[in-house]
């Protein structure tokens, strides 16, 4: 939080951003007028957790739908001497992620890498690392549908009022139609969380296995959704509830495999289709923890598959 | 017997219009009030103001709550105002899609009200969900249906079970048989009878069918371009008319 208190009030020195990206570009891309912008929504967003703030969010040098919240929360965090992370289903190497680095490594000059543990700001989409997070950090989400409500009620007015007034009653309906369809609860990813007991947030669609991730999480939590414009946080050691009925409870899922790779046994797991046979291979999604793991020595069953 | 619901000079208009001018009225509780009169006499109008789906001009609507405070319903904030909405007072509309959520199952339907009040336990929302669709005659095997796949009487029933499963005191029904034929309609009616002598709710309902005043009200009020020109027992009024728009209204109601 602190980090961003001060790029709040001093932003970064434009100087150095020159020199950084050696460009006609300002540091990170955004001018600091827009910079400022975005971190007063997002302290404001800090400062009641869950709650969507409205933002100018400003026409990206990439398509809606590539993360242009996240990108935009990101340039207005980031520091010169950060060291920036970019995931995208877990993946460092794939293509979303490849190219908002390269962005940031154009335009802002900083540091970049792929080991979650050294990232002192990390953008992504749709995971949550499997490495437990710490307080020198902040976790960028890029967010398609901000609103929880969405397609429950479609007027913006009306959900608008259903948060102000705590009526989130329509949520736990949509989960009642998930148990009375499928015998249980099978919303898996964009699963609704209650925010420090107070708003519902809709998490962004990462899987429901890292919900529990998200509560009382020592590093920033920002969400920046572009199109939509809106930006939304967790402030650090925030309590997170994923809703749930009584003789329901949230269950976090995941594939009942290892790792064919390192052999994890605790981590969120991609089926990859080997063939037109039908072979397949769960393999860690997160791609820096499936690495580390193997660095260190553990195998799985296909370890000398790649 | 204490009133449940009183109304003093209510009045709404839209620009030079009149919605309805100066209407007062008191309910009790178990009473079904009958409001008639024509197209545009103001009849949906005073029902919308009454419960807080449109902003009244002046006036005031007393409200008797659970722990007996009576409270005008006109200045309570409208967090209040909304927690009523979904818990002492239920609004049936005329056209079932607007009181309904279409995309959402039966079963869903009727409990979103008792989810909205906190109840979270789903064996329990089930089991409540499945007596009522026994209470208003429809196959509780249907539970997972969407109302989409049912009939026109079937969703008025649909949505009269979802708006009386938070056992409200007062309801408000809008031509609540407005689009059903006569056979339907007369089904329905019998069931609403039953239902509001069973519970001891209080019922305003706004109708231009003589019929159904004369089937289900206690008490009825003509309005005729947003006054009242005419109010009492509803047998009295059906039967011996005084004002002439009621005699009117009556004479042309069609005898078969």
């Amino acid at each position: 939080m602190n980090q961003i208190m001060q790029t709040a009030e001093t932003g970064p020195s434009t100087d150095s951003a020159k020199a950084a990206g050696g460009e006609a570009y300002n540091f990170a891309y955004l001018d600091e007028q827009t910079k400022r912008m975005i971190r007063r929504a997002l302290l404001k967003a800090l400062a009641i957790p869950g709650y969507q703030v409205p933002f100018a969010s400003r026409e990206m040098p990439m398509p809606y739908g590539w993360g242009t919240g996240g990108v935009q929360v990101t340039a207005a965090c980031l520091l010169p001497d950060d060291c920036l992370k970019v995931i995208d289903q877990g993946a460092d190497d794939t293509t979303n992620a490849v190219s908002i680095r390269r962005f940031f490594q154009r335009t802002a000059g900083v540091q970049t890498t792929e080991v979650t543990g050294e990232a002192t700001l990390i953008q992504t989409r749709h995971r949550i690392p499997e490495t437990e997070l710490v307080a020198r950090q902040i976790l960028v989400y890029q967010v398609p549908i901000p609103e929880p409500l969405r397609f429950l009620e479609p007027r913006e007015t009306e959900t608008r009022k259903m948060h102000a007034l705590e009526e989130y009653g329509l949520m736990h309906v949509k989960l009642y139609e998930d148990i009375s369809q499928h015998g249980h609860i099978a919303t898996a990813y964009s699963y609704p969380v209650k925010v420090e007991g107070r708003y519902v947030m809709d998490p962004s669609p990462i899987p429901k296995f890292d919900n529990p991730k998200m509560h009382g999480s020592s590093a920033i939590q920002l969400f920046g959704a572009g199109r939509e414009q809106r930006i939304y946080a967790i402030p650090p050691y925030t309590r997170v509830h994923s809703l749930d009925f009584d003789d329901y409870p949230f269950e976090p899922m995941r594939a009942d495999q290892t790792c064919a790779l390192c052999g994890a046994e605790d981590s969120y797991l991609d089926e990859v289709i080997m063939d037109d046979k039908g072979t397949r291979m769960f393999v860690c999604s997160d791609t820096d923890y499936c690495g580390g793991r193997l660095e260190a020595g553990h195998e799985g069953q296909q370890g000398d598959a790649t | 017997m204490t009133d449940i619901l009183r109304v003093n000079g209510l009045s709404k208009s839209y620009g030079n219009q009149i919605g309805c001018a100066d209407v007062c009225f008191d309910v009790y509780p178990g009473e079904v009030l009958g409001i008639v009169g024509e197209s545009g006499s103001g009849k949906t109008t005073l029902l919308r103001c009454l419960a807080g789906h449109l902003e009244a001009d002046s006036g005031s609507v007393e409200f008797v709550l659970r722990d007996g405070v009576r409270r005008d319903t006109l200045t309570m904030d409208e967090a209040e105002r909304r927690q009523l909405g979904r818990t002492d007072w239920a609004f049936v509309h005329q056209n079932p899609r607007d009181g309904l959520r279409m995309a959402i199952s039966a079963g869903g339907n009727i409990g979103e009200r008792l989810m909205a009040i906190g109840d979270r336990h789903y064996g329990n929302i089930r089991a409540t969900a499945t007596s009522w669709l026994e209470r208003v005659e429809i196959d509780p095997a249907r539970i997972d249906d969407r109302p989409s796949t049912f009939s026109g009487g079937m969703q008025q029933r649909l949505q009269i079970a979802r708006n009386l499963v938070t056992a409200p005191r007062l309801v408000f029904m809008d031509e609540p048989t407005g689009g059903l034929d006569v056979s339907v309609q007369a089904r329905l009616l019998d069931l609403l009878r039953g239902l509001v002598a069973e519970l001891g709710i209080a019922v305003i309902i706004v109708t231009h069918d003589l019929a159904v005043v004369r089937m289900l009200a206690d008490r009825m009020m003509v309005m005729r371009r947003g006054q009242v020109v005419e109010s009492g027992l509803a047998d009295q009024v059906l039967d011996d008319p005084s004002h002439e728009y009621t005699q009117l209204l009556v004479s042309s109601a069609l005898q078969v």
